[in-house]
């Protein structure tokens, strides 16, 4: 029997963090063609924090996220957000972002406009997503032509265009060289700092140890633990994730460390 | 002599440009609308609406003259709207032949990028009408070269055109029917002169399609 997912502890509160849930999914499976893709996931995301989805390639940590964004929806269990929250407050940036075939500066105001932004906001509104990815100098650039990196940043100041509370981060980093990876880490804290919270698919531990504030472990589409990230990083409880922290992959969660 | 071979040039040439410019701007807008509620829209028989617009892509002219030929004829249902062997009735012609070339552009282009940008416009949250609008915008360059060949298609058909027109001299004459008619009479003058203006055209077309599609893919990928 795999770890079931354990309860948040009602740790003490800081600045930011309010450890109120802004999500939670109960009992939430997902099958695609007769394959059990997640198997009844429970799942708290604290408001106002940093939480890491961590996991083996396959785990499905991205299903997950696109189950948060309204992309899926469960065959069981229930997605909630907090009271007052919809799906438009959730903005997910996918790994592998798409971009119109215009330039960086038409991509954001494209997203402004169906975000409803009126048009002579517009232009201040790209003005400023534009610095904060540090991409004011390739605004009449095509986005497709773009480094990694950059396009990565592009997404998500495209994606903090809508305004969201709960801002969704598949793999940011995942094909990005070390440099362009820690601007994309110094985009997501700055977006913390602010008050979003944050959830970021990984399956590198140690961006998850830079980055996190809380982790969930997920293996075979089954949440095998979550808690505070210093106590998963000092002492996993879970044999799966003890063994993906040592570099193990599991082939199945219950028997990682089979003698 | 001279004169009057000129102005019956320029005349046929005209009637040819307005007939196929007109069925393809009303064919454009029947079909670019049908090939995106194909692409986007789930409803029962769209498979088949689907197959039914491709294979219609390659309707005999002549069939379909000979069809609005019956419908239009004294006789026949839509007779008493006196259509047959008028302008009118050569754009409905030319219209019916364009329609599905651009429909089924139109369909296969919005389709590919609704698969492309369809978890773009989630994430943004883009409603019906804002994804409609994204995807004919993104889809610019492919419809327009739809419609250009949609624009040759109508150029260089004659069957329909002939049946339902007439060949009538100084009103439904075009530069296809004409070239057949003066061929037959020996009158190959007219026939090579109005033949060159319509290669010209026609290579003219696919020249600007082809060079088009290749800035655009230069543009897609750079």
């Amino acid at each position: 029997m795999p770890d079931r997912v354990i309860p948040l502890r009602p740790a003490s509160l800081d600045r930011k963090g309010t450890d109120a849930p802004i999500c939670r999914l109960t009992g939430v499976s997902l099958e695609r063609g007769g394959r059990r893709l997640l198997d009844r996931i429970d799942m708290t995301i604290p408001q106002g924090r940093i939480s890491v989805l961590l996991g083996p390639n396959g785990a499905g940590k991205s299903l997950t996220l696109r189950l948060i964004a309204g992309l899926e929806t469960p065959s069981e269990g229930t997605v909630a957000l907090a009271p007052g929250l919809g799906t438009d407050d959730v903005g997910l940036v996918l790994q592998r972002p798409v971009f119109l075939r215009r330039s960086v500066h038409a991509n954001l105001a494209h997203a402004l406009a169906i975000a409803g932004i009126a048009r002579r906001e517009r232009l201040g509104r790209i003005a400023e997503l534009l610095v904060r990815a540090d991409l004011a100098h390739a605004a009449a650039q095509p986005a497709r032509a773009l480094s990694g990196g950059e396009q990565q940043r592009l997404a998500i100041v495209r994606a903090l265009a809508l305004g969201p509370r709960l801002l969704l981060l598949d793999e940011p980093t995942s094909s990005l060289d070390p440099r362009a990876t820690r601007a994309v880490e110094t985009l997501i804290r700055e977006i913390h700092a602010e008050g979003t919270t944050i959830l970021l698919v990984t399956h590198d531990v140690a961006q998850a140890r830079r980055l996190a504030e809380r982790v969930i472990f997920l293996a075979d589409g089954q949440v095998c633990e979550s808690g505070p990230a210093k106590t998963f990083f000092e002492k996993p409880r879970s044999r799966a994730a003890a063994a993906y922290l040592e570099g193990r992959l599991p082939a199945r969660p219950g028997n990682a460390s089979d003698p | 002599m001279a004169a009057s071979f000129y102005r019956d040039l320029a005349e046929i040439v005209a009637l040819s440009l307005e007939v196929s410019l007109g069925a393809v701007a009303l064919a454009a807008l029947l079909a670019i609308p049908l090939g995106a509620v194909l692409a986007l829209g789930r409803f029962w028989g769209r498979g088949a609406l689907v197959l039914l617009v491709n294979a219609a892509m390659g309707l005999p002219p002549v069939v379909v003259g000979l069809g609005l030929y019956l419908l239009f004829s004294r006789a026949g249902p839509l007779g008493p709207l006196g259509l047959l062997y008028t302008p009118t009735a050569m754009i409905i012609a030319q219209t019916i032949l364009v329609i599905p070339i651009i429909a089924s552009f139109t369909r296969e282009t919005i389709e590919g990028l609704a698969a492309e940008y369809g978890d773009m416009l989630a994430v943004l949250r883009a409603g019906f009408g804002q994804r409609l609008a994204t995807l004919l915008a993104e889809a610019r360059p492919a419809l327009l070269t739809a419609i250009l060949a949609g624009l040759g298609r109508a150029l260089s058909e004659v069957g329909a055109v002939m049946i339902v027109g007439g060949n009538i001299a100084h009103y439904t004459r075009v530069m296809t029917t004409a070239i057949t008619l003066e061929t037959s009479k020996g009158n190959l003058a007219l026939a090579m002169a109005l033949g060159g203006i319509l290669l010209a055209l026609a290579l003219g077309l696919n020249l600007a399609v082809g060079l088009f599609r290749e800035r655009m893919r230069e543009r897609a990928h750079a």
